[in-house]
């Protein structure tokens, strides 16, 4: 049992406040006293009396889950192609015979050639690697950046959230044109990072708002108040209690907008201010191609089913990581 | 399908209210013959639709329909001919006489006479107006006090214009320049009624003109709607009742509109669709020359640049460039690869000579690897290409010049493209020098003459040579031609000049660019001028 | 409650200076927007110089500011570059852009929710797979490309609607705009609204609502779907914003005059006083829009109160 604290006046006192000491926390009392006879549930215990976190419950679900694991592969393959693309190619992707431009599929050539004639198969693989990296990490630290300040936003309340959340507003106000042409087009980099940094300084916001409408909902649960009266630290209950309840809204947008960011990149490309030239990315090659879908479907076709590969595995991870943190699916 | 029949009933009933789109097949607008009104795609012109002030195409179609001037392009030519003006006389090649008919009014009734030119010249000349053309009136004694290069005016109009009699005035140059009078069609130089003075703003909302067409309503950004002049006393008279402008921010919307029956004109075909023209219009499209060159240009304020072995490079360079190629593949015979420095609709006569350019303008793999190895390589080892990101969709092109350029080369990164965000940004890079690689250059001309793709691009510090190259033979030549009064020998004096642009290749010639534009089989008769804006009096309705 | 909503109120006055503040100055720094004006050539020095004190250009940055906003109160927007006034501009391109961003919220909430519902109801079954495959399609296609398609197919093959809008935008011809506008918020919507109904149906006052034996449609409607919307709320409120300044895609498509294509463009030509105006609307109307959402919070989930 961790050590009874005092009650915290910045959780209660507010601009959005805790329920009060009516019914509810009755109720709350009454749950507690549940959840401590379910095994592996929130702050129980496990049989053996060893206390396992719900952390490990989690990964242990995980690792049984197929759904994990058909991502994890696909997941897995990307990697592995986006560090070594010659593996699965011969051909250089900026290798182009404009006699060829817009041509079908043809022997050594599967997916054909694109409108500057490139082998469409050679610009998907490769593209993977600036895909696949801008995707990942912008969600991750959109997800980090977001997550973290609407979360506190939302645990804390009062001046906190006042503060954090109008910051929040100030940088949804700026336009993603505008933010791009200014930002990026000082930066001399031809990295992925910039662009990353990017999208992150300006994603985190929307992660933030959803965090914290989500942790504000949680927040009024009958085991967070149980926590709380039983003097929990402020920690232990975001940790323990609010994060794996508050995390689904996160996850599912998360996911989503992986696909998203990698698209984004290519709209930053085509402001001219992304990526320098000749830099590959299925981003890139889905605009270059989307003016053609009347004549040449195939060169859009091949860099978006790989998006939504991708987009797939990672919704299917996002999906099987909320479900192993869901108690109530024990 | 029955809520999808009850929008489109209820589209229609909106549209029938609006009298703007006709349902079901066919489309269009109002009756057909004489009185028939042609619906056409449009721009939101960039700047108030001031003719001193108008320096883009989208208002220039609407002046080109809404005033006439001394000097009228033929449409199908070029060729600068009369129209207010009874007759220029100079014997000087510098003082000119300039008499016009009486017959002609604005469309409210007031007489056109000579100080309807000379105030409208006054007024775009003067730097307090912000006229962004006022530059076409440099040539005009006294320019220098009505529009110094800095500081404030000396003076309110142009002493070298004098009005003699209602009919008639005179112009006084301040240098020799033969080929003067028929720099006169353009926009800048038309009549202005006393309202534009007098009633500025209500002429902006309503332009009022002496041309062919009337402005009946103009809704900015949105559409401008124009009626034939019945009074007009010009020779070409409106062949269809008139034209609605309908403003597009997209061509390829404009086109898709025009393949559904609800647009009968569009002038600007995206490149992305001229696969599919064939299908969808059969030959009701057009793809004719228009007075616009593309090249690439250099910085010769860079000494790597400026060198006797960079002339080598820059010929291999231009050799290394597969132009038929990129203009069959990338624009679909809507350019056409370049072998002057000027552009096929000046005619034989006026300046256009295909091949003057020579081999170092043909494609050549070897040839090209072997002369830029011999210059010392491409300086500093890569070439950039740089180009505005934002209007124009030149990444395709410019990927297109690289991969050529790579692929003899056998490098794929010696050549990259580098895009930069905004059309200000970019042009302001290039006009202060901050560049240090080559640069898309384009020159749409002013007027049909030759000395108008030379001058202001090349001539030592002229205005758009902004790759700042100076070549003294070149300049000389130049100098020469402007004070020949005889038109042939100025033309052929200019080619001569032209000449050493093919010695020094300070820009490559890429391709020169076509006009193009579908119509619907409402209407026939649709031609371009050499300035790729559509001759809107000479459409008929079926 | 409604001490709350004053004082949420007055704090928008710090975001608005904030923000006017901070696009004023990404806009300036971008660089000279008087280089751009007379196409592919050089303005002559003293006509761009007159074109710059004309702008205010040539003053320092703060005093720009200041005038700016000085004007701002007086209800003088500034002019674009083109001699039209700001105000004319955001008068007639809002109300249209108005009307599409309600078209494609109600689409977010009708089809949205109704698709979350189902599927968090129907987890692993066909219409879930057949749901996520419609997402993947619409995150990996961009939305240029389905609106050329829809265009194309109703407006020029079938003829059912009229591929461009016109210039008064009626809501009837937004339909399509607004569809196609929400489609990648719609993914949004349906995956938070399953997520949340999947959870949710194992909670406890769900099982305690079937066990009294209400009906079904009743547990869905006001217990399971009631207690879920909190975070589909949440990325509407955040969506608006989104919706009425980045439609520039959908804009173009078919030929809407909306703010997305005002902004872009007054971006684009760096045009300090059209892009501060717009985006300053836009802040406010963002900011009431996440006002709203909070209060919703509230009415949604009674435990949820404000001081």
């Amino acid at each position: 049992m961790p050590e009874p604290q005092p009650w915290d006046d910045a959780a209660g006192g507010g601009a959005i406040s805790g329920a009060g000491a009516g019914g509810a926390m009755d109720l709350a009392m009454d749950e507690g006293a549940t959840l401590e006879k379910t095994p592996g549930g929130p702050g129980g215990t496990g049989p053996a009396g060893k206390p396992r976190s719900l952390w490990s419950d989690a990964w242990r679900d995980l690792r049984r889950n197929p759904v994990f694991i058909i991502s994890g592969l696909i997941i897995l393959f990307l990697v592995v192609i986006s560090i070594w693309p010659s593996l699965i190619t011969s051909l250089d992707p900026l290798d182009c015979d404009l006699a060829k431009a817009q041509e079908g599929s043809q022997p050594g050539h599967p997916f054909g050639f694109d409108g500057q004639g490139c082998d469409v198969y050679t610009r998907t693989v490769y593209g993977a690697r600036t895909s696949v990296t801008v995707g990942v990490c912008a969600t991750l630290g959109v997800s980090l950046l977001g997550g973290v300040t609407g979360g506190l936003a939302g645990f804390f309340g009062g001046t906190w959230d006042a503060l954090l959340s109008r910051l929040t507003d100030v940088f949804f106000g700026i336009p993603v044109v505008l933010g791009g042409l200014v930002f990026l087009s000082v930066v001399t980099s031809s990295t992925v990072w910039p662009v990353i940094g990017f999208i992150v300084l300006l994603g985190w916001p929307q992660i933030a708002r959803i965090a914290r409408g989500s942790v504000i909902t949680v927040k009024q649960n009958d085991y967070v108040q149980a926590a709380r009266a039983l003097g929990a630290s402020h920690s232990r209950m975001l940790l323990r209690h609010i994060a794996p309840n508050a995390i689904a809204p996160v996850i599912v947008v998360a996911t989503i907008a992986l696909g998203t960011y990698i698209s984004l990149e290519a709209t930053l490309s085509y402001l001219g201010v992304g990526l320098k030239p000749p830099a590959v990315s299925w981003g890139i090659d889905i605009s270059a191609a989307s003016p053609y879908i009347r004549n040449a479907p195939h060169m859009l076709l091949w860099p978006a089913a790989a998006l939504a590969v991708t987009v797939l595995a990672f919704i299917m991870l996002g999906d099987a990581v909320r479900d192993a943190l869901d108690p109530k699916l024990r | 399908m029955r809520g999808a029949t009850q929008v489109r009933w209820a589209a229609c009933a909106v549209a029938v209210a609006l009298a703007a789109t006709a349902c079901g097949g066919g489309g269009g607008t109002g009756g057909g013959g004489a009185d028939g009104i042609v619906s056409s795609s449009w721009g939101d012109p960039q700047n108030p639709l001031e003719p001193a002030n108008t320096n883009e195409v989208q208002g220039g179609k609407v002046l080109d329909m809404v005033f006439r001037g001394l000097v009228r392009y033929d449409p199908k030519t070029g060729e600068a001919k009369n129209e207010i003006a009874q007759k220029i006389e100079s014997t000087d090649s510098q003082n000119f006489t300039i008499t016009i008919k009486d017959n002609w009014t604005f469309s409210n009734g007031e007489k056109v006479t000579a100080q309807s030119f000379v105030d409208a010249w006054n007024y775009g000349a003067a730097l307090k107006n912000n006229q962004k053309n006022a530059y076409f009136f440099q040539y005009i004694d006294g320019y220098d006090k009505v529009h110094p290069e800095s500081g404030s005016a000396s003076a309110g109009t142009l002493s070298g214009l004098k009005v003699v009699d209602d009919t008639t005035f005179t112009v006084k140059l301040s240098q020799k320049f033969s080929l003067w009078p028929d720099t006169l069609g353009y926009a800048a130089f038309v009549p202005l009624p006393k309202t534009f003075y007098e009633n500025h703003d209500a002429w902006l909302a309503k332009p009022v003109g002496n041309g062919p067409y009337t402005v009946e309503s103009y809704a900015k950004g949105s559409s401008m709607n124009l009626r034939r002049w019945d009074g007009y006393p010009g020779t070409d008279k409106a062949q269809n009742g008139g034209i609605d402008l309908k403003v597009y921010t997209d061509n390829n919307t404009a086109y898709t509109d025009l393949t559904a029956g609800n647009l009968d004109l569009v002038d600007d075909v995206p490149a992305s669709q001229l696969k599919n023209v064939e299908a969808d219009l059969g030959n009701r499209y057009i793809n004719t020359p228009a007075g616009i060159i593309q090249t690439l240009a250099f910085p010769f304020y860079v000494k790597a640049w400026n060198t006797p072995d960079a002339v080598k490079v820059r010929q291999g360079l231009s050799m290394a460039i597969n132009r038929a190629q990129i203009t069959d593949q990338i624009f679909r015979k809507t350019r056409t690869p370049a072998t002057d420095w000027t552009s096929p609709v000046l005619g034989k006569d006026g300046g256009y000579k295909p091949g003057l350019c020579g081999s170092p303008c043909e494609y050549d793999r070897t040839a090209a690897k072997k002369l830029i190895e011999e210059g010392g390589g491409i300086p500093g080892g890569q070439l950039k290409i740089s180009y505005n990101a934002d209007t124009g969709s030149h990444k395709e092109w410019v990927d297109a010049v690289c991969n050529s350029i790579n692929n003899v080369m056998g490098d794929n990164r010696a050549c990259v493209g580098a895009p930069v965000g905004t059309f200000a940004d970019f042009r302001s890079q290039v006009s202060t020098q901050k560049l240090t690689g080559a640069w898309r250059a384009g020159w749409q001309m002013d007027y049909p003459l030759i000395q108008n793709f030379l001058q202001p691009l090349y001539y030592t510090n002229a205005s758009s040579n902004d790759g700042k190259w100076s070549n003294e033979k070149f300049d000389g030549l130049v100098d020469k031609a402007n004070a020949e009064s005889d038109k042939a020998q100025a033309v052929t004096t200019f080619q001569d000049a032209e000449k050493v642009l093919a010695e020094q290749m300070p820009v490559i010639p890429l391709w020169y660019q076509n006009g193009s534009a579908g119509y619907s089989d409402r209407v026939e008769n649709v031609s371009l001028n050499p300035f790729s804006v559509p001759v809107y009096d000479q459409i008929k309705v079926k | 409650m409604g001490r709350y909503v004053i004082r949420r109120l007055l704090q928008m006055i710090p975001v608005f200076f904030g923000t006017t503040l901070l696009i004023f100055l990404m806009v300036n720094v971008m660089g000279d927007p008087v280089a751009g004006l007379c196409g592919d050539r050089q303005c002559d020095p003293a006509t761009a110089a007159r074109l710059r004190a004309e702008f205010g250009l040539d003053k320092p940055v703060w005093q720009q500011y200041l005038t700016y906003m000085g004007n701002v109160f007086t209800g003088n927007f500034g002019t674009a570059f083109n001699g039209q006034k700001v105000t004319e501009l955001m008068a007639t391109a809002f109300p249209i852009t108005i009307r599409l961003t309600v078209v494609a919220i109600v689409f977010e909430i009708v089809i949205g929710i109704s698709l979350g519902v189902v599927t968090g109801l129907q987890r692993g079954r066909p219409v879930d797979t057949g749901v996520l495959v419609l997402t993947l399609v619409v995150i990996s296609v961009p939305t240029f490309v389905t609106g050329l398609l829809l265009q194309l197919l109703l407006g020029v093959k079938w003829g059912v609607i009229s591929p461009s809008v016109s210039s008064e935008a009626p809501l009837d011809e937004l339909i399509l705009p607004g569809l196609v506008l929400a489609s990648v918020s719609l993914a949004y919507v349906t995956r938070l609204t399953r997520t949340s109904i999947a959870e949710n149906t194992r909670a406890d006052y769900v099982r305690t609502a079937v066990a009294k034996g209400l009906p079904r449609r009743r547990v869905v409607v006001r217990h399971l779907l009631r207690n879920s919307l909190i975070p589909v709320i949440t990325f509407i409120g955040t969506d608006v914003g989104a919706l009425m300044g980045g439609a520039i895609v959908t804009e173009r498509i078919f030929n809407i005059h909306g703010v997305g294509y005002q902004l872009y463009q007054g971006i684009l030509r760096q045009n300090t006083q059209t892009v501060v105006g717009f985006v300053t609307v836009l802040v406010l109307v963002f900011l009431a829009a996440n006002l709203i959402v909070d209060l919703l919070y509230a009415v949604l989930d009674p435990r949820i109160r404000y001081a």
